[in-house]
């Protein structure tokens, strides 16, 4: 009897061992796309898994940006990290710095036989999540740059042939939309929008050791006059009733847009979907506006959104499954897919020619206008930062702009004290982060 | 001659065992882990560390948010607890009072007691939202130039009130039950002795509801210090400003969605120890006053 049991059991064992020697290599995706997108993502994975037997991508949503990074990071810690974490713009330094955490996509794609040419990816896209040499480390996903939405039935109420390609152009119409019963402007991401992007579209070094991309041990220059000189103009625009201030929440000030109480609005290139769906106006899409007071012409914006790093501590056989699988992402039809079902940018330019081929932006030219922004000429400025701890510098700044907005403090001292703080948390990032 | 001497049996520990595991488990050995890595610099994915003595808690004592959260926490945690405790007992004693419908006024009162603070955030959110909250119309209806996404008066006064809100109905269930809990007898002795019901109420009620007013009270520091985070994160974030930042937001913020591990370990360690002096202090000096 003792036996039979013993021989049920060991042929158990061999059974259990047997399935996952036949089935497919599992790889584990940790991403921070919540509805629609989550959905688009699950279609992505589902299409890459019945295309081909070997390996099965496990998409799991884990919540926003910082929870998903904080996920990846705990998981990293216990040895259990997925395959593939999706990092945000601002977290790019936390992951990029810490040595051996993640592969470098670009050796990961040539040493399993993908193959991989950077300036295959369009300008705006190629530098921000590369090192210094431009080596790149994290592979763009889900890519968007900020733009300015109008109403058209606000200008055309106001006597407004176009909107503002320049701030100063921003100045002369505002009080004419007022008239018309509109606040002007509002935007729904400070730091993003009016502060680093800020500094690429007017080609200004953002901080010391190359934005950051040379070395941890540096300096944020956001205390300039060109940033205080914006800042003191935003502040009169709220007191004129030229800027709305609904908060710190992306859909609040979104929400301004949508019910009108707002003529223009700063937002994602990836808002493009939701709007069309939300408003009951005609609304265009246009380039951020800059001073023309600091230059004549206005350089690129950078990305925002998210990338994916290959954790490092995986097996052979699974990092050629990443690397099959991000090969098939950044084919023309899936980037092509991705753009058209989010409003996220093409990464690359073949992709981009493809959808221009296909007259997508012939239907829909506002969907457009996002990459002809990032395609526009760079500058020495215009790559993008590498800073550390810069969630909680960004919670810095939001926090001095408030306030500016609210009287507290002047904009001279918001500044000073935005530099203090934020030097002293990269100065902890150097120590830690060497 | 034998000496008296209790049996040594090991039955008791077994019986004590499975709540110090849970103590071990889910406060000793975290605490020891935020201790130990307050005292280091690490890399996120903890490839790389250095023991760097109390260099995270001089950077946390010398920043100048920190120093702001900690300043709202007291003020914040203070008016919580006070009004909290002031609204259940005055309706407490209210609702005792009341014969006809008292059941229909109690299960009201205590509706709010199910609503976990992120829930009550987002109502709170909600009725205050600069284009479709009620309140906020309501507020700048009557006058006040209401703008809690940018005057931290009103910002503190939303998450106060939400709060106090939520707070109250638990305050009020310990506080009738205590006040059912006063023998009839007393009440009528004092009904012979003292015509003045606010007198009779501070003279034997107050005196006699001390012990539950004292649990309430260490219950409400702690919700105030720790819990309300769910609304904090619903509802202003910190904002604005940092206003309404507290301790504990800040160690979410800077650890959990900053992954800076040392610093906030540190804070955390430091949160430990004022609510730890806290607590010690209203044992040693306000529980003397407490006759049971």
């Amino acid at each position: 009897m003792k036996k039979i049991i013993m021989k049920t059991i060991l042929a158990a064992g061999i059974a259990a061992l047997a399935i996952p020697a036949s089935a497919k290599t599992e790889l584990q995706w940790w991403h921070a796309m919540g509805g629609r997108l989550g959905e688009v993502v699950d279609e992505i994975a589902k299409n890459y898994n019945a295309s081909q037997s070997e390996y099965e991508i496990i998409p799991t949503y884990k919540g926003g940006y910082e929870d998903t990074m904080t996920a990846g990071i705990a998981a990293f810690r216990a040895k259990q990290q997925p395959h593939v974490l999706q990092i945000f713009d601002a977290g790019a330094a936390t992951i990029i710095n810490a040595p051996g955490a993640a592969i470098p996509v670009a050796d990961l794609m040539k040493e399993h036989g993908k193959g991989f040419d950077s300036n295959d990816y369009i300008e705006g896209v190629r530098g921000f999540y590369a090192d210094s040499a431009g080596k790149m480390i994290g592979m763009p996903f889900n890519s968007s740059t900020p733009l300015l939405y109008y109403n058209k039935d606000a200008f055309a109420a106001a006597g407004i042939a176009n909107p503002p390609a320049t701030w100063e152009e921003f100045e002369a119409m505002a009080p004419k939309l007022k008239a018309a019963g509109y606040t002007a402007l509002a935007q729904s991401h400070s730091p993003w929008i009016l502060s680093e992007n800020f500094h690429s579209r007017h080609n200004i070094q953002l901080s010391t050791g190359n934005n950051g991309y040379d070395s941890t041990d540096v300096k944020i220059l956001y205390n300039n006059d060109h940033m205080k000189m914006h800042w003191g103009k935003m502040k009169e625009w709220l007191d004129a009733g030229h800027y709305g201030f609904f908060g710190r929440a992306w859909g609040d000030n979104q929400d301004a847009f949508v019910q009108k109480k707002v003529a223009m609005w700063m937002g994602s290139s990836g808002s493009f979907g939701g709007l069309k769906k939300s408003t009951d106006f005609e609304f265009g899409t246009t380039f951020l506006p800059y001073w023309k007071s600091i230059i004549d012409e206005p350089k690129s914006t950078f990305i925002g959104g998210a990338a994916l790093f290959a954790m490092s501590g995986k097996s052979d056989a699974e990092y050629k499954g990443v690397a099959d699988f991000f090969a098939y992402m950044t084919n023309n039809e899936n980037q092509v897919f991705w753009h058209k079902e989010t409003g996220y940018v093409p990464i690359t330019t073949a992709a981009y020619n493809m959808a221009k081929a296909e007259g997508y932006y012939d239907e829909s030219p506002d969907a457009e206008i996002g990459i002809l922004q990032l395609s526009q000429p760079g500058g020495e400025w215009t790559k993008g930062y590498r800073l550390g701890y810069y969630v909680q510098i960004r919670e810095v700044m939001y926090k001095k702009y408030d306030d500016i907005f609210s009287g507290k403090s002047s904009v001279e001292k918001a500044f000073s004290e935005m530099e203090t703080e934020s030097n002293a948390l990269l100065e902890r990032f150097a120590a830690t982060y060497k | 001659m034998k000496r008296v001497q209790f049996e040594h049996s090991t039955i008791p520990y077994l019986f004590i065992a499975p709540q110090i595991a849970i103590i071990a488990i889910f406060f000793i050995w975290p605490a020891g882990q935020a201790i130990h890595q307050s005292f280091l610099l690490e890399d996120a994915f903890g490839l790389s560390s250095q023991f760097v003595w109390f260099r995270n808690y001089v950077d946390t004592i010398g920043d100048a948010a920190w120093l702001q959260a900690a300043w709202f926490t007291t003020i914040f945690s203070a008016l919580v607890t006070f009004l909290s405790l002031g609204i259940a007992l005055l309706l407490a004693v209210k609702a005792n009072e009341v014969i006809r419908g008292a059941s229909t006024y109690k299960t009201t009162l205590m509706w709010a007691y199910a609503i976990a603070p992120p829930v009550a955030g987002l109502m709170g959110n909600l009725m205050f939202h600069p284009l479709i909250g009620d309140l906020y119309k309501f507020f700048n209806a009557i006058g006040w130039d209401f703008n809690h996404k940018l005057d931290s008066f009103d910002a503190g006064f939303v998450v106060v009130l939400i709060a106090v809100w939520k707070q109250v109905s638990v305050n009020f269930i310990f506080f009738l039950s205590g006040l059912q809990g006063i023998s009839k007898a007393v009440n009528e002795a004092a009904l012979m002795d003292c015509k003045s019901p606010t007198r009779r109420f501070w003279t034997i009620t107050f005196p006699l509801l001390a012990p539950t007013t004292f649990f309430l009270m260490v219950i409400n520091i702690t919700y105030a210090f720790f819990e309300t985070f769910g609304i904090i994160d619903t509802t202003t974030g910190g904002a604005p400003g940092g206003s309404t930042n507290t301790l504990v937001y800040k160690v979410f913020q800077d650890g959990f969605r900053g992954a800076d591990l040392g610093g906030s370990s540190a804070q955390s360690v430091v949160l430990m120890i004022i609510v730890l002096a806290l607590t010690i202090i209203q044992f040693r000096f306000i529980e003397r006053k407490v006759h049971y």
